[in-house]
């Protein structure tokens, strides 16, 4: 991916808030990500086109399984040099809480990194930390065959 | 049954902010099916270098073509809600750049609490997938404002 090369040889190959910059759909979202020692922390500020359930309300179950997904891609390009970016082949989310109207924190972790496919696990809060509003884990192609 | 304001597919995508934000538009529904598309839109980008149309967003267009189908159609939406309970995605294939993408939805099995869906995003053909997905869906859960803590 030039996007990540380009920021590699500026030496901001982990800069995520760069990254971020670039990717059209995460400043759709409003996704932010800070870094927290070998971790990330990504945050989605409430904003009303979030919004799946006006009744509730509560932020819909796509922005929902989205961040999640971004999550897993941006604590996988902060472990791995990977050339670009990973391709999710499958993601299973459980959606466990409704996502309310306040910020959402999400943090993923690399359970295991093969060469080719890593596996990676993901969960959002907002208020606590242990009362998860949604969880995922997904496989991540990292270096597709040519 | 006859067409009511509940039912109304393409009304209900107009009133929910993030499926207006996405941009999605009805495509058709009867009892079984559900069918609704996003056209190609500069804001859905998730790769800058090759323009395809970030994963989330189709993760967005099957769950909420899943769950338009997973509520039965005479349970009045300002009554119950549905939730998604969960949903795996499995991912076939880039979205062509530039090509509206469809999701269709199909409820193989609604018990009295819980809808069970299999949906498909396409371009041409539900034949030929992008993603597929399958959901499940809680029926008549609140839908009344939060108050307080959760």
């Amino acid at each position: 991916m030039k996007i990540l090369q380009e920021l590699r040889d500026e030496g901001r190959g982990q800069d995520l808030t760069a990254l971020l910059e670039h990717i059209p759909y995460a400043k759709f979202l409003g996704l932010e990500v800070e870094q927290q020692g070998r971790e990330i922390v990504t945050i989605l500020p409430f904003a009303d086109h979030l919004v799946g359930n006006v009744n509730l309300p509560a932020i819909h179950g796509g922005a929902v399984g989205a961040m999640l997904e971004m999550t897993c891609v941006l604590q996988l390009l902060f472990d791995t040099a990977c050339e670009r970016l990973p391709k999710t082949v499958d993601v299973s989310f459980d959606y466990l809480r409704s996502a309310r109207a306040m910020t959402t924190f999400g943090r993923a972790i690399v359970t295991r990194q093969g060469r080719r496919v890593a596996n990676v696990r993901a969960e959002l809060w907002q208020e606590s930390r242990d009362k998860p509003v949604a969880a995922c884990h997904g496989h991540y192609l990292l270096s597709p065959l040519d | 049954m006859p067409e009511t304001p509940e039912h109304n597919v393409a009304e209900h995508l107009a009133n929910v902010p993030h499926s207006r934000a996405v941009g999605m538009k009805h495509i058709f529904d009867d009892d079984d099916y559900c069918e609704i598309a996003i056209s190609y839109a500069d804001h859905l980008v998730g790769d800058p270098d090759t323009g395809v149309i970030h994963g989330g967003a189709i993760t967005a267009l099957l769950d909420n073509a899943a769950g338009m189908i997973a509520r039965p159609r005479d349970m009045p939406r300002e009554v119950a809600a549905i939730a998604t309970l969960d949903m795996r995605i499995d991912y076939m294939g880039p979205a062509p750049v530039g090509r509206d993408v469809h999701a269709r939805a199909h409820c193989f099995k609604r018990t009295q609490n819980v809808a069970f869906v299999r949906a498909v995003a396409f371009v041409d053909s539900p034949d030929d997938p992008i993603a597929t997905c399958t959901a499940t869906f809680m029926l008549g859960t609140r839908n009344t404002p939060f108050e307080g803590k959760s």
